[in-house]
């Protein structure tokens, strides 16, 4: 066992990618001489110098497109783009070549290529840098896309991601990065399954990512009113992990998932309809989403609070299905 | 502090188990909502609420079986706050006499509410039901929406649903007491007139030809309309008999005689039937009779008849001479229709007759008010276009 932050786990995996193969570089904005953005990859590039820690204009586009290019040519590149707001430039480069030269080349190339990003709301820094857009990437075949929750999966995802020989992308929510907790020495090489985080009878809650924790807290509460929740990380959005989801599902017969999106088109409805298809005659209750409200995310403290899904709201979502 | 009482639905109605809460403690109600199911001993009836409120305490729980006139909730008044309604709790004494209009009718109920609604049965509960073997209509549903969770299954599952043997014991019981209150009360008269109904039958096929085969009317709707139209001439059979006087109806709300499969008898009521079109009519009508069969009927239909009309015509009696059901004045019958001899200036035609009948309370009307009815009635059905 020993005790480490989100951050620190990330950045051991790191570590650990550079010097096991000297395939692997990393690539993005301030990923060098500052250290990262969120002050993951500090110390990398005095450790493994300039050619494998590389600092890169403010230019999405284009440095994901070296990322494709030096993977197509060989390289296990991870490129970081500083958070999932400015991906969207860089969106060309993922759905329409990362995710599709398997297949536009009939097989003959594949793009080992991982692009961190940090996602999600919570630290006041207004509507353009807050979004969550999981889902848009979660959409697209071609691509596998991870969404660490705990602090011993942002240390162990990124192993078998470099393993794997297609595009994935892994979710890092920027609310996570100071969360410290004991982890094993083993490793859990695992980017399949969702896990069971809290086992329950009575409702499954189906979360991932930021909204993890938060879902844990409500269940929490819930335990101290007699309801008994269930909590599933679903860990990987593409492919998601459709028999875990619908075995707890079946257990409980209630659901109620919680997602930083935006309600509309969420990766939460994505999930409620796989459940309303393939589960439909075990529910006990119609299945709740918990979502992010559909504004822009405020600024003010108190108003984003209000817009994202909270604790509060999860124990209330639970009462309702419960008809409680 | 509105005290949500247990209204007599029908004057044989001496008790009623409560079903199921339709509202939950602090939920809005409107004026006209159902609130509660109650299990009279003749179905499972929607009771509803004639007062704007809050729900603020369920007084009796779900399986209970409680008097007429038993504080069933109290609801918050408009404007009133918990505090208030508590306090006055302590001071009124429970056994306070029901103010007049709770159970008085809406002016009128539009059809669209009457209108059967799906019971929420989760699709888990369903499955769970049928490997019971649990009738989930008549489970009180404790999930969100009120709806039967596989737990209220389970539950059910567990001790076994009287069987309906008893359902029906009950409602003869039910039946016997108030037809004995008739005969001991009500000093009946009786009339009888055959009315030609050639007119009417050949208006009635030439109408339907015009129709779907499920919009076309039956002649019983068109009696009904008939009915209804005529009553305006003898007002003094569309009421009740109540506390040694006679009290007209505020509207033509009649009671129709459905029998019912398993045996025994309901007539709940079809409101402003003078005011319905002939297809409004009907449509009520096969919605009443399918519901009444299905035993999902409203409060103010159980409660509130102001006549009765009963046609055994099907059964093929010629007249029938009926019971009136207290506390109304009058009940109309009608007959087989059919063909037989008939003379008519001079000569003698074979028509299509019914004989219409009129049992009626002589404590509220006399013969000849009662004969005037009969009469408009016949002229009415000779113009089955004005219907």
């Amino acid at each position: 066992m020993s005790r480490l932050s989100y951050r620190e786990g990330m950045r051991q995996a790191l570590r650990e990618a550079l010097a096991g193969d000297p395939r692997v570089f990393l690539m993005g904005e301030d990923v060098g001489r500052y250290g990262g953005t969120y002050a993951v990859t500090k110390g990398l590039l005095e450790e493994f110098g300039p050619e494998r820690v590389r600092d890169t204009p403010l230019s999405e586009l284009g440095f994901v497109g070296a990322g494709v290019g030096a993977a197509l040519g060989g390289m296990r590149p991870i490129v970081e783009v500083m958070t999932v707001n400015f991906s969207l430039l860089a969106l060309d480069q993922i759905v329409n070549h990362a995710a599709l030269y398997h297949h536009m080349s009939g097989g003959q190339f594949s793009v080992p290529l991982v692009i961190r990003m940090a996602t999600g709301a919570g630290r006041q820094v207004a509507a353009q840098h807050s979004h969550s857009f999981e889902n848009w990437y979660a959409s697209i075949p071609g691509i596998k896309v991870l969404a660490p929750g705990t602090v011993e999966d942002a240390r162990d995802m990124l192993a078998p991601a470099l393993a794997d020989p297609d595009p994935v992308v892994i979710f890092e929510h920027v609310q996570l990065y100071n969360m410290e907790a004991d982890v094993p020495e083993a490793r859990n090489a695992d980017i399949r399954s969702a896990a069971v985080r809290r086992e329950g009878k009575m409702v499954s809650l189906i979360t991932y990512g930021g909204s993890l924790s938060k879902t844990l807290q409500a269940a929490a509460e819930l335990a101290q009113e007699g309801i008994d929740a269930e909590v599933v990380d679903l860990r990987v959005l593409r492919p998601l992990d459709s028999a875990s989801i619908l075995a707890s599902v079946r257990k409980c017969r209630r659901a109620v998932v919680v997602d930083e999106s935006w309600r509309t088109g969420s990766l939460a409805a994505e999930i409620v309809a796989r459940i309303a298809e393939e589960a439909f005659y075990d529910l006990d209750a119609p299945p709740v989403r918990v979502c992010t409200e559909e504004v822009p995310i405020p600024y003010a403290k108190h108003l984003e609070e209000a817009a994202l899904p909270q604790p509060a709201k999860i124990v209330a979502a639970v009462k309702a299905a419960l008809g409680r | 502090m509105i005290e949500f009482k247990l209204p007599s639905l029908g004057a044989d109605m001496e008790e009623g188990k409560l079903l199921e809460w339709k509202v939950k403690p602090g939920e809005v109600v409107k004026r006209g909502q159902v609130i509660a199911v109650v299990d009279t001993s003749k179905a499972a009836v929607d009771v509803e609420i004639w007062q704007d409120g809050t729900m603020f305490e369920q007084v009796v729980s779900i399986g209970e079986t409680v008097p007429v006139g038993t504080v069933l909730a109290t609801l918050l008044a408009p404007g009133e706050t918990p505090e208030q309604a508590a306090l006055q709790k302590r001071e009124v004494p429970p056994a306070r006499p029901a103010p007049k209009d709770v159970t008085a009718p809406a002016a009128a109920v539009p059809l669209a509410t009457t209108l059967a609604q799906r019971k929420p049965v989760s699709p888990a509960a369903r499955k769970r039901a049928r490997e019971l073997d649990v009738d989930v209509d008549k489970l009180p549903g404790t999930g969100p929406h009120g709806a039967v969770t596989v737990e209220d299954v389970e539950k059910a599952g567990a001790r076994p649903v009287p069987p309906p043997a008893d359902r029906h014991a009950e409602m003869r019981k039910a039946i016997a007491a108030a037809m004995s209150r008739s005969k001991r009360e009500i000093p009946h008269y009786y009339l009888s007139e055959t009315i030609p109904m050639q007119r009417a039958a050949e208006w009635l096929a030439r109408e339907n030809e015009k129709r779907s085969v499920t919009e076309r009317i039956l002649m019983g709707a068109l009696q009904l309309k008939a009915v209804a139209l005529a009553l305006a001439k003898a007002p003094e059979l569309n009421g009740f008999w109540r506390d040694g006087a006679f009290q007209p109806a505020t509207g033509v709300h009649i009671g129709v005689a459905i029998s019912i499969r398993q045996g025994g008898l309901i007539a709940p009521a079809i409101h402003e039937v003078d005011k319905k079109s002939l297809a409004e009519l009907m449509r009520a009508l096969s919605d009443l009779v399918s519901r009444a069969r299905a035993g999902s009927l409203r409060s103010s239909e159980m409660s509130d008849p102001s006549i009765t009309v009963t046609n055994l015509g099907e059964q093929g009696v010629e007249a029938v001479f009926g019971v009136i059901y207290p506390p109304q004045v009058a009940l109309v019958g009608f007959g087989r229709l059919e063909t037989r001899p008939w003379s008519e200036n001079g000569q003698v035609l074979a028509l299509p007759l019914v004989t219409a009948t009129l049992s009626a309370d002589h404590r509220a009307s006399d013969g000849i008010r009662g004969a005037r009815f009969l009469a408009e009635l016949r002229e009415r059905l000779q113009h089955p276009e004005e219907l």
